[in-house]
């Protein structure tokens, strides 16, 4: 630990005052004193609680239920079952599949079936094993392939085929002419197994009912999603949105995992509403590994064209998702396997095929890097390859051809800003890749990779047409000013980055704003902390609302300084002459000039992304109004005799257009680095599929999270190339860094001892199996051998750009329609 | 209420019907909780953990699995770091338990409550009552812990947001700060490298 | 979040106490030590004790920590991190001190005592599940039901040993003292453990372990080393998948005697005779060495009931032994 030579100062333009600084969280202090009211930590009054039970099979219909001696435990003051809560609900439109409590069949263990409220939790727990259900047990569909194999007996009456939940055509370009014209055609299969968020906040929700006919019902939850549990809730209990107030508890965690809206959500509101009395939920930690809504298992081919010079000619990637038992967001999951190939290097043709089945197994959805590390791994891994083909290094293959900034990709994606190049110059430096790739002794590798991400989804998850993101902004007498947005606090920094928005816009002291965030009542729409949006959106909302609150006070300001508006400058707490800095007010009596002229001084402001050029069925994933980008070098141990693999050191650079809150940009690159970390070496969810598909490690001790003892060395390097859209600039990097770990181990792991392990987790068993083969003359490989014959659509053709397409389809999805229609007399 | 079925039910698996007392009727012990005297009264087979959560009102501990398999609900038993939820409440008679409420002095912050804070080592913050008592209880003991030391005495607290890197240099600035240098936080870790 | 079920908490002061506390409440009373074991398993219902009954109070468990040379009584209260940081059992017992401070984590490691390691639970992982778990797959025999879902067709329950402590205890052949209440009474320790996942330990269920006695640390009169290496995924929290603890008796740099024992492939800490008679009579050389290796390789059979794939976990015992068997030469070489 040294002094600090460089202040912050030096390292960010000089027209920023706080934009760029490490400044410390407005939350820091409440976080390490404990302060902090998770959703766990209330306590209300006369507050009951509620326990879950859950499905002991994976798969079976419910013939009965009888909740009678349950019911008559003392202490029990309510139990509900599946018909008390008879409407669907789900995070898509698209896919309203769940139930609060299943209605007539249960699809994986740990589906929820009853609900119990009583006096204490221990009660709850006991009420538990007093509720009789019978179930007439269905066949089960353990993983993926099988689900596609068999129709019968269908999870859903709803998929595009048999238990295939759904299915993705797009052609952009002739493939198979990009093929034609590589000098070198390669062709991979890559299985990514699922894994976990594994927050260390176990989920909770409380609940309070006021009875009619005021009829308020109150919600808290540890969620990263407000407003669309508000929309559940409105729906599923049949109440006015206008009666409903969600509150978003500061998360312990989320990663994506707390995104959806849940059944324990839903069950705590109906049950205070039952028993008049407020009610908590907190789940156990296997209760959490049934939310799941994590990374789907995915099984991928790739074939590449390229030319001698690594420029691709053509690429067709097929995906295969294991989506568990409900929807979740698994439509968008599964598109986004395909969309975000096209963004880092230039593929001037492209195919994709991605087809998700329903399994028994608890639903997959978006964890950290959403349905993009499983391709991401794949692409990475699969270039790595062809370059050795070509002779070429892995690095300056990459760099030879990036995607340009500015620019459209074939499927119709508008890139902004564009670091990966200066990103990847900065690991390959800083690892000394050039000495050391191919060079250093057998059992030790390095391997490099990179990727991109979105910041922000283009579109919302519900069609409107209104905005992202709401920001209200209030100044206040005393000179302070609350910023009021409905975003959720998870821990990636959020509250702070409005408050520092804010402060820099109004030239105030970031510990004078106060943010109010994630709460229906109190706050404008924000639609939630996912998709790595809440900067970018939020930021661009609390700009436009401070830029207007500074021009409401301005003219006041200038009319009393007797200066032009244009000569006023918002800093260091004044509103001065920029001419002569010694003429000016304090901010506090800016704003009473404003308000005794004007009224309260409140504005707002909203942020809407632009709109894509995509105009294909499909087009709606992968837009974003900015990506950015990383790069990533691994150097890998591994131990021959026994295939266990060590990672002491990962250099990482992310392109983060620009830095608003330094400190937090560090916390994220390295927080995403511990999780690939953890992707990459040892975390799985596992079941046993012979056993009814019951998770077999549902609990901290067997599912492998990282320890400090396995953590590496990280050297970060912050690239910012401010991208037009961004607040000041601004990309993502909250999940972004985490997609090129996986990768550049698994390429560490083949420069270290010549085997290709195809497959996440790199587990010891993986490498020694490998060594094996390798040993024996085999294929020095470990991974998947086969991509099952999948009942593709009719694709749906989009030309690229620079094929002359306007965005649209002309054959397949509308286009076929449309020549279907041309096509009738 | 009973739902009934379109199909003939199978056997019905036999049901184990585990039964607990309903109401245990409450224990008072005495201890000294963050320096202060208390009596409290709860159910006999309550964790330190619940104890201190539900029956004391301090929810600075936090919780991740109940099992011994995280760390997060860590808290100091007469200075030792040990796990509030695997500590029977009742085997805390006359003895001395201090939690991160109990970490600031009149409205100070500790030195390690202060560069968590300054490092951003707390993300979503919920591990972090458990990383500082554990990082008290390691400086108490070695003023200057080598990265090293650092990474063992921390080896059983599990964190999902940070990768730890953070939380390490903010132990290593408490521990400068604590022996009276003048430290502040190395312009790599709070802006990466050039 | 997961409670403990009712039950009732007696602290006794004295053995005497304790055994009238035991007989007073009957078999479904538990004796617990620093409770990282127990309360665990109590939580998800895999013990069900009506009467939980401490040992922590009793001041004949707390036996000397200090480590005078000679034969070294080890109190069974004795915390893992005491066992872990005294000097004396670094200096004298590597081994011991070395296997304490892999259990776990240095948390759980300040709360765990000698005694609940040596007495652990067997672990499969069909039975370190919540009740909700085990009930969906209709428990098993170790608990509320009745086949073994590691080998359905097996009459017996195959979980497994995963005390880091028990195999580095049978290698060096300490002895236990255990006191019931119809007195005490010494047994080895390879003697302590049966290979069954159920009834893994021979003692009654009303004695208790007051200490374990170590052999004289190695002297010129008796040359005797000892190592142990753990393999786990993760560097902390996790039990062994596989211990190996290597004990040597050198006559200069032969070996006059060996035993080789196993943690975490067997109910049992499983003691390797094969191995040890191949080393018998031999220097450590490279040769003698993999034959050792190969003689344990062969009866280790790990089934499919903890972490990592039985086979590669089977092939492991191979690595491990050459590792913990190189590591004693190596000693062997340093030190002479
Ligand atoms: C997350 C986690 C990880 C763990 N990892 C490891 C590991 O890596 N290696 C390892 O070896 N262990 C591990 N353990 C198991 C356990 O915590 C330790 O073995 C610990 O030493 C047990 O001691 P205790 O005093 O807490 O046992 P307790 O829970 O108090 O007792 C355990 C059993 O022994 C009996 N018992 C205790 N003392 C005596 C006595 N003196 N006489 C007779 N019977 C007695 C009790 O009745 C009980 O049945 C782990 C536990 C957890 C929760
Ligand atoms: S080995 Fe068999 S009987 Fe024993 S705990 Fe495991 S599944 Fe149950
Ligand atoms: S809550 Fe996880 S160790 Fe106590
Ligand atoms: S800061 Fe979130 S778990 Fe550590």
């Amino acid at each position: 630990m040294g002094t600090s030579k460089k202040t912050a100062t030096e390292r960010r333009p000089s027209e920023l005052r706080v934009v760029g600084r490490a400044l410390r969280k407005v939350d820091a202090t409440s976080k390490v004193t404990g302060a902090t009211r998770f959703a766990d930590d209330l306590f209300l009054p006369r507050m009951l609680y509620a326990k879950l039970l859950r499905s002991p099979h994976p798969h079976a219909r419910i013939v009965s239920i009888d909740p009678s001696a349950a019911r008559s435990l003392p202490g029990v003051k309510a139990v509900l079952t599946g018909p008390d809560l008879p409407i669907p609900f789900g995070i898509l439109p698209v896919s309203q599949d769940e139930h609060a409590l299943a209605l007539d069949k249960v699809r994986f263990v740990g589906d929820p079936v009853a609900a119990v409220a009583a006096t204490t939790e221990e009660i709850a727990t006991q009420a538990l094993d007093l509720i009789r259900v019978e179930y007439e047990p269905l066949r089960a569909f353990p993983n993926a392939i099988d689900a596609v194999e068999h129709a019968d007996p269908a999870i859903h009456d709803y998929a595009d085929a048999g238990n295939i939940h759904k299915l993705i055509d797009l052609e952009f370009g002739d493939v198979d002419a990009g093929f034609r014209d590589a000098d070198l055609v390669r062709e991979d299969l890559f299985f990514f197994e699922g894994n976990t968020h594994l927050p260390m906040e176990q989920h909770a929700a409380a609940a309070d009912w006021s009875p009619p006919p005021g009829g308020r019902l109150t919600v808290w939850s540890s969620t990263q999603t407000p407003h669309y549990v508000h929309r559940a809730l409105a729906k599923v209990l049949e109440l006015s949105p206008a009666r409903i107030r969600v509150i978003a508890c500061p998360n312990g965690g989320g990663f994506g995992g707390k995104s959806d809206p849940f059944s324990h959500e839903i069950v705590v509101a109906k049950l205070a509403m039952v028993t008049g009395r407020p009610i908590k939920i907190t789940l156990t930690r296997e209760e959490v590994f049934y939310c799941h809504r994590g990374r789907h298992p995915t099984l991928m081919w790739v074939k590449t064209g390229v030319k001698q010079d690594g420029a691709i000619t053509g690429m067709h990637f097929k995906s295969l998702l294991d989506g568990g038992g409900y929807g979740s967001y698994g439509v968008a999951s599964t598109y986004y396997t395909g969309a975000l190939q096209t963004v880092t290097y230039p593929v001037p043709r492209y195919k994709f095929q991605g087809a998700r089945a329903f399994t028994n197994k608890p639903p997959c959805g978006p964890k950290r890097g959403h349905g993009t590390p499983q391709p991401r791994f794949a692409l990475e891994v699969h270039i790595d390859k062809l370059a050795e083909q070509l002779r070429m290094d892995p690095a300056d293959l990459r760099l030879k051809h990036l995607v340009p900034p500015h620019s459209v990709t074939a499927n119709w994606l508008r890139i902004g800003t564009m670091g990966l190049g200066r990103c990847i110059e900065k690991v390959v430096s800083g690892s000394d890749w050039k000495r050391r790739f191919k060079q250093l002794p057998h059992g030790q590798g390095i391997g490099l990779a990179c990727s991109s991400y979105i910041t922000g989804a283009g579109l919302p998850i519900y069609w409107n047409a209104m905005p992202h993101s709401g920001v209200q902004l209030k100044c206040d007498r005393g000179g302070g000013v609350t910023v009021f947005c409905g975003s959720t606090e998870i821990g990636q920094g959020s509250d702070s980055i409005l408050a520092m928005i804010v402060a820099e816009v109004l030239g105030l002291d970031p510990a004078h704003i106060a943010v109010v965030t994630g709460d229906t009542d109190l706050t404008p729409v924000d639609l939630g902390s996912y998709s790595s949006r809440v900067t970018l959106m939020t930021g661009n909302a609390a700009i436009q609302a401070a830029e207007r609150a500074r021009d409401l006070i301005a003219p006041h300001v200038a009319r009393k300084l007797e200066v032009p508006e244009g000569r006023l400058a918002f800093a260091d707490g004044r509103v001065f002459d920029v001419e002569q800095p010694e003429h000016g007010l304090g901010f506090a009596e800016a704003v009473h000039l404003a308000e005794a002229a004007e009224g309260t001084v409140g504005t707002v402001g909203s942020y809407t992304p632009p709109r894509s050029p995509g105009r294909y069925r499909g087009a709606g994933v992968g837009p974003s109004p900015a990506y950015s980008y990383s790069a990533c070098v691994a150097l890998v141990d591994v131990d021959p005799a026994t295939g266990i693999v060590r990672v002491p050191k990962i250099w990482i650079a992310h392109d983060v257009g620009r830095v608003i809150n330094a400190a937090s940009v560090m916390g994220q690159i390295e927080g995403s680095v511990y999780m690939g970390l953890g992707e990459a070496l040892m975390e799985e969810m596992a079941y046993r599929g012979n056993r009814k598909v019951v998770h077999k490690i549902p609990s901290l001790l067997e599912y492998k999270s990282p320890t400090t003892l396995e953590m590496c060395d990280v050297v970060t390097y912050v690239v910012e190339d401010p991208d037009p859209n961004g607040p000041f600039g601004a990309k993502e990097c909250g999940q972004g860094p985490l997609l090129p770990v996986p990768p550049a181990v698994a390429n560490a792991v083949y420069d270290a001892v010549g085997v290709r392990i195809d497959e996440v987790p790199i587990t010891p068993e993986k490498v020694f199996k490998a060594l094996r083969r390798k040993e024996k003359g085999e294929e020095p490989r470990f991974g998947p051998t086969h991509f099952p014959d999948i009942p593709w659509p009719e694709p749906t053709r989009v030309p690229p750009p620079w094929e002359g397409g306007d965005g649209g389809a002309v054959e397949g999805g509308k286009g076929r329609q449309r020549a279907a229609e041309a096509a009738r007399p | 209420m009973r739902v009934r079925a379109r199909k003939l039910a199978p056997a019905l698996p036999l049901i184990k019907i585990t039964v607990i007392p309903m109401h245990d009727s409450k224990t008072t012990i005495a201890l000294e909780v963050n320096e202060e005297p208390v009596e409290v009264a709860f159910a006999p087979h309550k964790t330190l953990l619940e104890v201190l959560r539900e029956d004391l009102g301090l929810t600075g501990t936090k919780h991740g699995c109940e099992l011994g398999e995280c760390g997060t609900c860590t808290v100091l038993l007469d200075g030792t770091p040990v796990l509030s939820c695997l500590v029977l409440g009742l085997a805390c008679a006359g003895r001395r338990v201090k939690t991160v409420e109990g970490m600031a002095d009149r409205g100070t912050l500790h030195p390690l409550q202060e560069a968590f804070a300054e490092l951003g080592a707390a993300q979503c913050g919920y591990c972090t009552p458990a990383f500082l008592l554990a990082s008290e209880a390691l400086l108490a003991a070695n003023a200057s812990p080598s990265r090293d030391v650092i990474k063992d005495a921390l080896a059983g607290n599990l964190c999902r947001c940070t990768g730890y890197i953070k939380i390490y240099e903010a132990v290593e600035l408490a521990a400068a700060r604590m022996r009276g240098e003048d430290a502040s936080p190395a312009a790599e870790s709070l802006y990466g490298y050039e | 979040m997961l409670r403990l079920p009712s039950f009732t908490y007696r602290q006794p002061r004295t053995l005497n106490e304790l055994f009238a506390m035991k007989a007073d409440a009957g078999p479904d009373a538990s004796y617990v030590a620093g409770g990282t074991d127990l309360y665990p398993n109590m939580k998800r219902r895999q013990q069900e004790p009506r009467t939980v009954i401490s040992l922590m109070g009793i001041r004949e468990l707390r036996g000397t920590e200090s480590g005078e040379r000679g034969a070294v009584p080890l109190g069974a209260c004795l915390t893992l991190t005491a066992l872990h940081t005294n000097p004396h059992i670094r200096e004298g017992y590597s081994a011991v001190a070395m296997a304490a401070g892999l259990v776990s984590t240095p948390l759980l490691r300040n709360m765990g005592t000698l005694g609940g390691n040596l007495c652990l639970d067997t672990r499969c992982n069909y039975y370190d599940q919540t009740y909700e778990w085990r009930k969906a797959i209709d428990f098993c025999m170790k608990k509320d039901g009745h086949i073994c879902w590691v080998a359905p067709s097996s009459p017996r329950c195959w979980a497994v040993t995963s005390s880091d402590l028990a195999p580095v205890m049978v290698a060096l052949g300490a002895d236990f003292l255990l006191a019931g209440p119809a007195g005490e009474r010494v047994v080895p320790a390879a003697r302590f453990y049966h290979n069954d996942g159920i009834n893994y330990l021979t003692k009654q269920p009303d004695e208790v372990l007051v200490e374990v006695r170590l052999p004289p640390a190695a002297s010129p009169a008796s040359d005797w080393d000892a190592v142990y290496h753990k393999l786990r995924r993760r560097g902390s929290f996790d039990f062994p998948v596989l211990g190996v603890a290597a004990w040597v008796r050198w006559e200069r740099s032969t070996v006059a005697d060996a035993r080789v024992v196993l943690g975490g492939v067997a109910s049992h800490p499983q003691e390797v005779p094969e191995a040890a008679a191949v080393l018998r009579g031999q220097t450590l050389s490279t040769e003698a060495i993999a034959a050792a290796a190969d003689a344990a390789y062969r009866p280790a059979k790990p089934m499919d009931n903890t972490d990592f794939d039985l086979s590669w976990r089977k092939q492991m015992t191979r690595v491990y032994v050459t590792r913990a068997l190189t590591e004693l030469a190596r000693r062997r070489n340093t030190t002479t």
